[in-house]
């Protein structure tokens, strides 16, 4: 099976077993209904047992799934008359993000994602999904638009991180992510970002300053890569999976440490196993989160911002210690 | 070897019409595509909105044509149709130019603007035409432009504008120069006021009017294989003595460099620009 992931081999094993002795039965003369029975009662239970103690490194695999769904695909799912708009107005058009005009349930919405590819061909048109400084001033311009004609945004977040690049460097990478994160604080519409599949560094927080944001529960967002992470930390890629479980990167993690707001319950095995009803989960929470921003006024949408940002970070006084005020 | 003598003893004469028969096909019943060179029914062309059935080119439109394929059928109600020109610098020959390009065309100027219905939604319209005087901006193009964008934000409508131009009008001096501050001022209100504007640029769309309203829609559309650009190919290979590539300035060129949000076929645009001026109507669903 393709894409099958590491984790999940003892449930596949047991499945095609099962079959085989389904397409066994058909043909021989031996009843072996009770033993398969018994065998889907194991394959019940195996399958509860490791999607509910599912690992942090799991989750990674999941998030990178090459068939994970992608920003158009849920775009195409959860939105009516999606117009998609190009370019920068400066110097390019960057595929690695998608961005455009639609109505979500009758109300017109700004849409904005990171984009990968599907193949390897589509993959290098959209550079794996890695913007350059372009793809953040197209992004940025739209949200322009969007506050211009008070539409909400709605930013999908599906990124390794921003493309590590010469050319990119040339033209202002940290710039463009900058003015991205000083900009989106005093939109003055609401603004929802949905973690869709990897959330990596400031690649992904350029389109992430939202009122809320919500992840879908094997996506990951973190500071870096835990591969990133291990060779910083113990100078050795190959330690990324305890990486992965140390850095608190995972949909449950920034729940607990107070980051999002929501936790997108994923199908079994991951959002790639039945896109429909993927994007009516993702619908439900978008919808709800929609219906409280739109009550606020535009001061109350920036301040809520404000407060969500500042509430983020923990520390505390060395006169707390010390009992002095 | 024989058979082609007989052949050719066949052969004694061409056939050349004679005056009337050359008279019984009206010019214009056919049209040759300049790009694939197809030659085919002008009606047919005309039903296929000036697309060429062959190879996809998409003929330059005038204003009339424009006018009545964009537009919903009956729903138009030109604004300031009798605007005509005056000789500011008291050019040689200019007003005479102007005149035969009136005669020529059937329209007062090179810009036709007006009130209409797209897809049902209301919207002001303005319609540049490549015909009169190659579309340039003198000060009745800047002022009936500038009228509509005023016209569109009184009635809080979107404005739409189609662009083709080779630039500015030289016969109007500087007053053509300031008619791209005249209309990118306007512009600057309208949009400040909230007021949507389309600008989706036809062949050839370049020099002051590419450099001012023709860049500054919150959409930016063009026309397939449309030539937009601020200088003209020939000044910028004589001033960097470089040969540009092949597609430099063309609609495509320009999506890939950013500065357009989409290429639109003619055939589709109705259809694109009605889906966006529904996402721009205000208020949604009552379930909002």
């Amino acid at each position: 099976m393709v894409g099958e992931l590491e984790f999940e081999r003892p449930i596949i094993e047991l499945r095609s077993k099962i079959s085989e002795l389904r397409d066994f039965t058909k043909t021989a003369d031996v009843d072996l209904s009770s033993e398969i029975e018994k065998l889907e009662a194991r394959l019940e239970k195996l399958e509860k047992d490791i999607y509910e103690n599912i690992q942090p490194w799991d989750r990674v695999q999941i998030a990178r799934h090459p068939s994970r769904p992608t920003t158009l695909d849920y775009i195409g799912k959860l939105f009516d008359g999606f117009f998609e708009c190009h370019g920068d107005r400066t110097f390019a058009d960057d595929e690695a993000i998608v961005g455009g005009i639609a109505k979500f349930k009758g109300l017109p919405v700004t849409v904005i994602g990171h984009q990968r590819g599907k193949d390897t061909k589509e993959n290098i048109r959209r550079n794996f999904g890695m913007p350059h400084p372009e793809g953040y001033r197209k992004a940025l311009r739209l949200m322009k638009q969007a506050e211009k004609f008070r539409r909400p945004i709605i930013c999908f977040i599906d990124t390794k991180g921003a493309y590590p690049g010469k050319a990119a460097e040339e033209r202002g990478q940290s710039e463009a992510i900058a003015k991205n994160l000083f900009e989106m604080a005093s939109l003055k519409v609401p603004v929802v970002c949905v973690v869709i599949g990897e959330g990596g560094s400031g690649g992904a927080l350029a389109l992430g300053i939202g009122n809320h944001i919500h992840m879908l529960e094997n996506s990951t967002y973190s500071v870096i890569s835990p591969e990133g992470a291990a060779s910083i930390l113990w100078k050795d890629a190959g330690q990324a999976k305890k990486a992965a479980e140390s850095m608190k990167i995972t949909a449950p993690d920034l729940k607990e440490l107070g980051i999002i707001e929501e936790i997108i319950s994923e199908i079994k095995g991951g959002a790639h196993k039945d896109i429909d009803k993927q994007a009516t989960e993702i619908e439900a929470v978008l919808h709800e989160s929609l219906k409280e921003l739109l009550r606020l006024s535009e001061e109350q949408l920036v301040n809520h911002r404000y407060d969500k940002y500042k509430a983020i970070g923990q520390y505390s006084f060395l006169r707390e210690f010390i009992g002095v005020k | 070897m024989l058979k082609i003598f007989t052949k050719s003893k066949k052969k004694k004469y061409a056939t050349i019409p004679s005056e009337t028969a050359k008279q019984d096909v009206p010019e214009g019943i056919m049209t040759k595509c300049p790009d694939c060179k197809k030659i085919m029914y002008t009606k047919e062309l005309m039903k296929n909105t000036k697309i060429c059935i062959n190879c996809g080119y998409h003929h330059p439109m005038n204003a009339k044509e424009r006018f009545n394929s964009f537009l919903d059928q009956g729903s138009v109600e030109e604004l300031n149709a009798d605007m005509v020109s005056e000789n500011p610098l008291q050019f040689p020959g200019y007003l005479e130019k102007v005149e035969k390009d009136r005669k020529k065309t059937n329209i007062n100027e090179a810009v036709v603007t007006g009130v209409g219905l797209v897809g049902g939604f209301k919207v002001v319209t303005a319609v540049m035409d490549s015909t009169f005087r190659m579309g340039s901006m003198g000060s009745v193009v800047g002022e009936k432009i500038t009228r509509a964008i005023e016209m569109a934000d009184e009635l809080k409508v979107p404005f739409i504008i189609f662009t083709a131009s080779g630039g500015a009008r030289m016969q109007e001096g500087v007053l053509s120069l300031m008619q791209m501050a005249k209309t990118s001022v306007a512009l600057k209100r309208f949009s400040d006021h909230g007021g949507l504007i389309i600008s989706i640029m036809t062949h050839p769309t370049t020099g002051g009017v590419s450099a001012s309203f023709a860049s500054l829609g919150d959409y930016n559309f063009a026309e397939p294989g449309a030539l937009i650009g601020f200088a003209g190919r020939r000044i910028i290979e004589q001033t960097i003595r470089e040969e540009l590539p092949e597609d430099f300035q063309t609609s495509e060129f320009l999506l890939k460099h950013g500065q357009l949000d989409a290429v639109i076929n003619r055939s589709d645009l109705k259809e694109q620009i009605t889906n966006i001026l529904s996402i721009h109507q205000p208020g949604g669903d009552l379930e909002w």
